[in-house]
């Protein structure tokens, strides 16, 4: 993690861990930001949901008294919500609205909202997180995913070789972060080769205003009807 | 007031909750069945479509004040949200912000995503997620409903917390994981599925009111869900500013801090004082909600 955070802020971060939390503060290419985030695959409990939430709250804070909302950096790696009894005693569902709501929050404060994909990023823990973000780059290897298409196959009742075949030709089920990029909901996919901080900077500059995902799933031909079936019931272009 | 016969919304459909929760005859479905909406992801893998894939969305009136509504039709497909699915839900929000109705009504019953077109679920209930909070700050509340047989689980389980107040039935059920997911991956020593009393002490309507994730606890009764929404209808929209979202932060950690060792209903009801906890899942909403009220639960508390 430290290796990322040193290329992709090679003017200096003070990022600190928490467990599997990080938090702080990155020179970018675009100015100052605020990193917020999960390493190591987490498998998000409600306490690593509290302590999201709360950077996210320090940082609106600290910006709304300087006037000026930086831009948030979250990194994303998650392999979904931990399955246990005790967290879903505790409503681990609505531990993670509350971190969807100071997302937002922190969306409508003026905040420039990018979300990094490291490692892996997978349902409940990307729902509530990652994937409110305005702008979201996949960095390389990046897996972004429900479910293993092994376990699609057991609950379904689809044999995994039909699964796999038809994956080949559809984006809408199989893990892949080239797959969401097809959907709209991957901005960019970021290469090996190419230059973090610049890209990450078009990213910030490219971050905010209506959701325009299902416009740049039509336009990708990965997501066809999400568009004119929203713009249907809602009786108006949406991002108008 | 006792009611001589009781319509029950567990055993309801989509359409009969609407019908049952709206002014007489004020429903006007958009997108509705006759436009043919069929997934055509379900339809190459050669599974059962629906002519409204799964959710019925459109226009109504409560005590003569317009108000939206979408209902989730947990038969078809476990209520799974997929892209036309989620698309007709976030069209709902996106026409409240242009019509500012009274109320946005959401009849959850749903267990998240669906597996069949997984991609397109996730990204279009992460939609839903931005539409709802976006109409939510324009001012619009949002009410959810939850009493069917699929619950609210998986990314509709994140939905409905995201809405001003939840009404729930004690057989409706609210969470992330389902307990089958839990067992199957975790063992059936952590979460016993088969063991339906205990998935009830852990998801159910009665636990999710005590820690004030629901906002009223009514009966299996489709006239009592509409009095609920009534009466939300007349009260005034919580504030969700910086000040707000600190109390839900502190809320939900001394919940957490609270029942750190809680693995049962039965653990939350003992923590919160109440007399009998065993005898708890036995009691009618009336009985719960007197049972309750000296602890006034509130969100997040």
């Amino acid at each position: 993690m430290n290796a990322l955070l040193d290329r992709l802020f090679p003017t200096g971060h003070t990022v600190a861990f928490d467990g599997h939390n990080l938090s702080g503060h990155a020179a970018s290419a675009a100015g100052r930001v605020h990193v917020i985030g999960t390493r190591d695959r987490a498998a998000l409990t409600t306490d690593m949901a509290l302590k999201l939430s709360q950077a996210v709250l320090d940082a609106v804070r600290a910006d709304q008294a300087s006037g000026d909302p930086r831009p948030i950096v979250f990194i994303a790696s998650t392999q979904g919500q931990a399955l246990s009894r005790h967290e879903e005693l505790l409503g681990l569902n609505g531990y993670f609205a509350h971190m969807a709501r100071c997302v937002d929050l922190a969306r409508r404060s003026g905040h420039r909202l990018v979300t990094l994909i490291h490692g892996e990023a997978v349902s409940g823990g990307f729902l509530a997180f990652g994937l409110l973000a305005d702008r979201i780059c996949a960095l390389p290897e990046a897996q972004v995913k429900v479910m293993d298409l092994r376990a699609m196959a057991r609950v379904t009742k689809i044999a995994p070789e039909r699964l796999e075949a038809l994956a080949q030709t559809s984006p809408v089920f199989a893990p892949g972060a080239d797959n969401y990029a097809r959907m709209g909901a991957i901005h960019a996919l970021w290469s090996d080769t190419d230059d973090w901080p610049q890209a990450l900077r078009q990213a910030i500059d490219e971050a905010g205003g209506e959701d325009r995902r299902a416009e740049l799933g039509r336009e990708r031909g990965g997501r066809t009807l999400a568009q004119p079936v929203a713009e249907r019931v809602a009786g108006v272009p949406l991002g108008a | 007031m006792s009611r001589l016969q009781r319509h029950s919304w567990f055993e309801a459909d989509a359409r009969a909750r609407i019908a049952g929760l709206v002014d007489a005859n004020s429903f006007r479905e958009l997108c509705g069945p006759h436009e043919r909406l069929t997934s055509p992801h379900l339809a190459v893998l050669d599974l059962p479509v629906a002519f409204d894939d799964g959710v019925v969305v459109g226009e109504a009136t409560l005590d003569g004040r317009p108000v939206l509504v979408g209902a989730q039709q947990g038969e078809f497909n476990g209520g799974a949200v997929g892209e036309i699915h989620g698309a007709k839900l976030r069209g709902l929000f996106e026409r409240a912000r242009r019509t500012r109705p009274a109320a946005v009504l959401l009849a959850i019953d749903s267990g998240g995503v669906r597996l069949h077109e997984a991609n397109a679920g996730l990204i279009a209930i992460s939609e839903l997620m931005r539409a709802l909070l976006a109409a939510r700050a324009d001012g619009i509340p949002v009410y959810g409903l939850i009493g069917g047989s699929c619950g609210a689980f998986g990314g509709m389980g994140i939905v409905a917390r995201l809405c001003d107040a939840l009404v729930m039935s004690e057989e409706g059920r609210l969470g992330l994981s389902g307990p089958e997911v839990i067992e199957t991956v975790k063992g059936v020593d952590e979460f016993d599925s088969k063991d339906r009393a205990l998935v009830w002490r852990v998801t159910g309507g009665k636990l999710r009111r005590s820690l004030g994730d629901a906002t009223m606890l009514v009966d299996d009764d489709i006239a009592a869900f509409r009095d609920a929404a009534r009466s939300l209808l007349a009260r005034p929209v919580p504030a969700r500013d910086l000040a707000a979202l600190d109390a839900d932060q502190r809320a939900l950690t001394q919940r957490a801090a609270r029942h750190a060792d809680a693995r049962d209903g039965l653990d939350i009801w003992r923590a919160l004082g109440l007399p009998e906890p065993a005898l708890i899942p036995m009691l009618d909403a009336a009985d719960f909600n007197r049972l309750l009220a000296p602890l006034s639960p509130t969100e997040a508390a």
